[in-house]
């Protein structure tokens, strides 16, 4: 298998049927690329999602797949990956599926940590059942079934991830395949859950809800690129930077009262600690730029390695091995 | 000294006390060790709803029957014929279940003015108060327990521990039963606490000696002889969670496929998941979900990736997963949902037996949802029907409802254990490497109209199900209407033929010249067999059909149904069988009996109301 080289192409399956110039379309491409360099076989990745927009996704790649039921793909995937740790398995959700009907089986499954590439497609919006608020929509929000605005606050992906204790998070916009290929790339590459949130446009309902990282140029202006052991710099010369003040952050022009490059956080992905990763992740405009790339890459036993292991160390341990043998660990008496 | 001794063929004890008076343990030695010389035994525990009543009081009383006989035994038994009551909560709660032959056994130590008071006694006299006019052993038990350990270092909370143990020793004097066996048991459970186990076998033998020199010249003792009629071989005592925890396996064994449980603990189904748990050493996977809904869909995903999957529940469970019962229904994967029923409606009686879940397996779900639905009979049954189950399940394609109940899931019998390699083979049906290019993943067996099944991690398979209905011809999403008529028709004749798979309905007892049939599904098995053979021995011309097999039903059912004058379906619920079997034949008469009182069927009540139906 290694020796054989993949294409983008290997992986395409179906005529997608999202709207023109949903961001679906350009996270689907992208996934395509992350694939072919990650250069796993096609049958032995299964692609799994829930319900929603985003959630047909596995009709267009020609691997295995099962697009579920409403918010359950966190789980599904859960049982799949625990019988057949050697499969790679994607889970495709949308906002709604993974944070509001799926919520538990998200936190559960990052929790576990079990080595899934969780992929959240974050358009803030239900747009298969035509435009309702999400967990993810800001307070305030009209939409068809908040027609004076939500009087609710929405989750922020990243803070449910770390409370849950998630050990991989990144964030990518659909829209810029640069920037969202290397970061599907680290996602399967880390061994256990990783959380890439995709900042998605929904068009129809939801049109412009991430303008500010839409363009290039709102990317240099409005989100900073994070590498672990890279300072934390952005703008379009890269003229800003991330201090720290206090417990929290502050953005600094370097040359400006005396600061320059060396006064710049450097971003540790794999910090364990993760007080800074968060404080990163939940950075809003516009006093702040939105983080994008990995932010948070840590090492942990992943849930499918350790059951598979108990199984095997109680193997070695336990002197019956089929039910004929088990059988015969009860008190038994004979009848003659 | 001239023992009074009474030859009996069939005997039940119920013990009964607080519930951390280790009354379950008692029972369960005491029907090992009575199956052990030969006996058929048939037990039932019943506990107490509560979390942890006050020590003493009423609602806490944790009790255990157990019914041995010289020849087969059926049920646990109506009445006992020996009652242990610990406290007089236990007196006054157990009381019901004596006749006016049966021998009480109290600890006199515990019928303090304090004690009665919790118990909602009136007066100090209970058993006056109770108009109770049997023979009552009374016995200083607390006080003979501390006696007994005065020397053994314990202090007075462990030594009390131990008088369940004095009550077991003076009911196998009752009974004359050996008290190795008892020593061998109690050396085993308490293996690392050698001190424990010293204590429990000094009370035990105390309580023996107690009963022999104390009321051998008063009280009648019992022999329980064995007629030497059980098949020979090795049996073991076990309950119905155990035996459809090892059914499971079995299954996974016979089709070479990795045992997958999703679960979440839910009364009276978690021993199931507590059982497979430990057998990691046979390579079971149990995952503890974060929900019910989780349980079952994981088992979804497992069976996907190529696993025998089961999830257990009980009939709350199954509530919430049936939206992922019915994405096994459309994407056709094996998997078997086990529901363990228990009283409802809502949280209802959640340690109480009831059938109240038939319907809700046979149509609780959105949409044409086919499902094959199968009962368990009894304790030891529940091994073949969960076996059957899996069988059905993997070979079909398709998820499979197995039904049991608190009853028979807690209560046990002796078991014979099985010969493995006489069971049949389950053979998945897995596609073929030259299938490869031209297979589409709804092309069918055209016999069994069963789907092939292509693994993830196989080359040239590749494919996307789900629940969104797909082409017959592609696999693909298609909402054209021919296709999706065609689709439901090809999931419904796929479960119907199954018909062809399951043994024909047996009839028992007089069933060439019956003038009443007994029809039954699942754990009331016993019950109804015992009533029937009453009847049968009274003189009337009875049957009895049971069924393990609900959906489909055997192909000679309607036969049999039509064959009698007359037909009765006796369930634990208020009609659920009857109603089916009228939907599925027409212009059937069907006389009821319906009870849900989330206890056992009681025998002579069984045979009175046939009785009735018979004269009417």
């Amino acid at each position: 298998m290694a020796d054989k080289v993949y294409t983008s192409q290997d992986y395409k399956s179906g005529q997608p049927r999202w709207c023109p110039g949903c961001g679906d379309h350009a996270f689907l491409a992208s996934l395509h690329k992350a694939m072919a360099e990650l250069g796993v076989a096609p049958h032995n990745i299964a692609v799994i999602s829930g319900i929603g927009c985003s959630s047909r996704l596995p009709y267009y790649m020609n691997t295995y797949g099962m697009h579920t039921i409403h918010g359950r793909a966190a789980a599904i995937s859960t049982g799949a990956k625990v019988v057949n740790p050697d499969l790679t398995i994607w889970q495709i959700s949308g906002d709604g599926d993974g944070l509001a009907i799926g919520g538990n089986h998200f936190i559960h499954a990052v929790r576990r940590n079990i080595d899934l590439n969780m992929i959240l497609l974050n358009n803030r919006i239900y747009g298969l059942t035509k435009g309702q608020y999400s967990p993810t929509s800001a307070r305030g929000f009209v939409s068809k079934s908040s027609p004076y605005g939500t009087v609710e606050d929405p989750f922020r992906p990243a803070e449910l991830c770390f409370g849950a204790r998630g050990r991989f998070f990144a964030r990518c916009a659909a829209v810029d395949a640069a920037g969202s290929v290397p970061v599907l790339v680290a996602a399967a590459k880390h061994k256990g859950a990783s959380v890439v949130e995709v900042l998605q446009n929904c068009v129809i309902f939801n049109n412009g809800t991430h303008d500010a990282i839409a363009t290039s140029e709102g990317r240099k202006k409005n989100a900073i690129y994070l590498e672990h052991g890279k300072p934390m710099l952005f703008g379009e010369n890269n003229e800003f930077g991330l201090m720290q003040e206090g417990f929290g952050l502050k953005v600094v022009k370097i040359g400006e009262n005396g600061i320059t490059e060396k006064d710049i956080l450097v971003h540790d992905a794999h910090c364990q600690d993760n007080t800074l990763q968060l404080k990163l992740a939940l950075m809003e405009g516009p006093d702040f730029p939105i983080a994008l790339g990995v932010i948070r890459d840590v090492e942990a036993p992943t849930y499918n390695d350790a059951v598979n292991e108990q199984v095997e160390e109680i193997k070695s341990k336990k002197p019956y091995h089929s039910l004929k043998e088990l059988l015969l660990t009860n008190d038994t008496w004979e009848v003659k | 000294m001239d023992e009074k001794v009474k030859k009996l063929s069939q005997v039940a004890v119920r013990f009964s006390g607080d519930s951390g008076d280790g009354m379950q343990l008692a029972g369960n030695i005491f029907s090992t060790i009575s199956a052990t010389v030969g006996n058929d035994i048939c037990t039932f525990p019943d506990y107490p709803a509560d979390i942890r009543a006050p020590q003493g009081s009423l609602t806490g009383v944790s009790g255990f029957q157990v019914h041995i006989g010289a020849d087969k035994v059926l049920t646990p038994g109506d009445k006992c014929d020996v009652l242990v009551a610990m406290n007089p909560a236990a007196l006054k709660t157990q009381y019901k279940y004596c006749s006016p032959q049966s021998v009480i056994i109290v600890d006199s130590d515990s019928f303090g003015e304090n004690d009665l008071k919790k118990a909602q006694f009136a007066t100090m006299n209970p058993f006056e108060e109770m108009n109770i006019k049997n023979e009552v052993i009374s016995a200083p038990i607390s006080s003979m327990c501390k006696e007994s350990l005065k020397d053994s270092g314990l202090d007075f909370k462990a030594a009390m521990r131990c008088k369940n143990m004095f009550a077991l020793g003076l009911v196998c004097w009752l009974f004359d039963r050996k008290l190795s066996l008892a020593e061998d048991m109690l050396k085993e459970k308490f293996a690392k606490k050698p001190e424990i186990a010293a204590a429990n076998i000094k009370v035990l033998n105390d309580g023996y000696n107690y009963g022999h020199n104390t009321h051998s010249s008063v009280t009648t003792t019992y022999r329980v002889e064995s007629t030497g009629a059980k098949e020979k071989g090795l049996y073991m005592d076990i309950n119905g969670n155990k035996a459809t925890s090892y059914g499971f396996i079995a299954a996974a064994e016979k089709a070479g496929l990795k045992l997958y449980l999703g679960s979440y603990p839910i009364t009276p189904a978690t021993d199931v998941l507590h059982e497979l748990a430990k057998h990691k050493s046979l390579g079971v996977v149990t995952v503890q979900c974060e929900d019910e809904i989780a349980g079952c869909a994981s088992a979804v995903g497992a069976a996907f990736a190529g696993a025998l999957a089961i999830t257990s529940t009980s009939g709350p469970g199954v509530c919430l997963k049936s939206e992922a019962m019915n994405l096994a229904v459309i994407a056709e994967l094996p998997l078997v949902v086990l529901d363990v029923q228990r009283g409802g409606p809502s949280t209802g009686l959640p340690t109480k037996t009831e059938q109240g879940d038939l319907l809700q397996a046979l149509y609780g779900r959105s949409g044409e949802s086919p499902m094959p639905v199968i009962a368990a009979k009894s304790p030891t049954h529940c091994f073949d029907a969960a076996f059957d189950a899996c069988k059905i399940a993997v070979e079909h394609m398709t998820p499979v409802v197995l039904l049991t109940d608190a009853f028979i899931a807690n209560g046990s019998a002796a078991w014979k254990l099985p010969d493995l390699d006489k069971y049949p083979a389950i053979v998945p049906p897995y596609v073929k490497p030259e299938m490869a290019g031209k297979w589409t993943p709804f092309q069918r067996n055209p016999e069994t109209g069963v789907r092939y099944w292509a693994l993830p991690g196989t080359e040239g398979f590749m494919h996307r199900i789900g629940g969104l209905e797909k082409s017959n011809e592609t696999g693909a999403i298609s909402t054209e209407p021919e296709n999706h008529n065609l689709m439901t028709k090809l999931r419904a004749e796929k479960v119907a033929k199954i018909v062809d798979y399951i043994p024909m309905q047996e009839v028992e007892g007089c069933k060439d010249d019956a003038e009443l049939l007994v029809v039954g599904f699942g754990g009331t098995y016993g019950h109804l067999s015992d009533a029937v053979s009453h009847l049968n021995a009274a003189g009337k011309k009875v049957a009895h059909a049971h069924f393990e097999f609900i959906n489909p039903l055997p192909k000679n059912t309607e036969e049999i149904l039509r064959k009698y004058k007359k037909v009765v379906v006796a369930e634990q619920n208020l009609g659920q069988f009857a109603s089916y079997l009228r939907s599925k034949f027409e212009g059937l008469k069907l006389y009821q009996f319906n009870e849900v009182k989330g206890q056992p069927f009681v025998t002579s009540e069984l045979v009175d109301a046939f009785t009735k139906i018979l004269e009417d």
